[in-house]
């Protein structure tokens, strides 16, 4: 550091910002680990609590938790969050996987990075599929 | 010590020794919620149905209960960690510190209600022996 300029008033270094690079799926996955995770911090906490307190506070408190999610127009809103959610947290989950990989610092070759970014939002689609066609479908 | 600010420098103190706490406990949560989660997509999804009396008395085992419970700790600490870098990513100053006070509330009232509406109803399951 040159001690002769002023500290105060030098243009700290920004980072380079979104617009210059070129998309790819890694920046994709990146986004939507934040947005899943933002997601079901909030709505999915809400969704799980209310569906806990309904379930100790009797019949009566579930049946109204069990109407807006299974019966309200023929549980649309059920499907919303149920299938949302679902997706959100599959696709979290591979990210997060996909997170635990680049920590040990494999994975960054282009080729791989990409392959694996693409893997986490396939993954996440055919395993909600999978699971929403058990519960619709099988049972 | 060239990479040091000026003010470093002058304290001296060095590093906090916590800088790697926070990454370190979003790691270890997110390893918990990995087998946490599955069991809990797993156990809804062979629940034979999903009306009132299923799903209470699934939830009043303690095969569901404990680890519902732990669910609810490991879950709801690693989205406060998560959810704190992302207002520390958009918020500053003043509103960042309201954030995180908000944030803060929003986990232990949340995390609270969840947990004690767990406990109730493992602890007033009335199903096997008969109370006199």
């Amino acid at each position: 550091m040159a001690s002769t300029t002023p500290t105060t008033k030098r243009a700290r270094p920004l980072s380079p910002h979104l617009s210059i690079w070129k998309w790819g799926p890694h920046m994709t996955v990146s986004i939507l680990h934040r947005v899943t995770g933002s997601g079901m911090a909030t709505v999915g906490t809400l969704v799980m609590v209310w569906w806990l307190a309904a379930i100790s506070g009797g019949a009566e408190s579930y049946a109204t938790f069990h109407h807006v999610f299974g019966v309200f127009a023929g549980g649309a809103l059920g499907y919303l969050f149920g299938i949302g959610l679902t997706l959100s947290f599959f696709q979290h989950m591979a990210s997060g996987i996909r997170h635990f990989v680049m920590d040990t610092g494999a994975g960054y070759e282009l080729k791989r990075n990409k392959t694996g970014a693409l893997a986490t939002m396939v993954f996440s689609v055919a395993a909600t599929a999978v699971v929403w066609i058990y519960i619709l479908g099988v049972k | 010590m060239a990479y040091r600010t000026e003010l470093g420098r002058v304290r001296g103190l060095g590093s906090a020794k916590e800088g790697a706490h926070h990454w370190w406990q979003q790691r270890l949560t997110a390893a918990a919620n990995l087998f946490l989660m599955l069991w809990f997509f797993i156990a809804i999804l062979r629940l034979p149905a999903y009306d009132y009396d299923t799903v209470h008395t699934w939830l009043s085992s303690s095969w569901a209960a404990i680890p519902m419970a732990l669910l609810i700790l490991s879950v709801f600490y690693h989205f406060r960690l998560g959810l704190q870098v992302v207002i520390e990513d958009y918020q500053h100053n003043e509103s960042r510190v309201v954030a995180m006070v908000a944030l803060n509330f929003f986990t232990v009232v949340t995390a609270g209600i969840a947990i004690f509406a767990i406990l109730k109803v493992a602890f007033t399951a009335t199903t096997g022996v008969p109370h006199a």
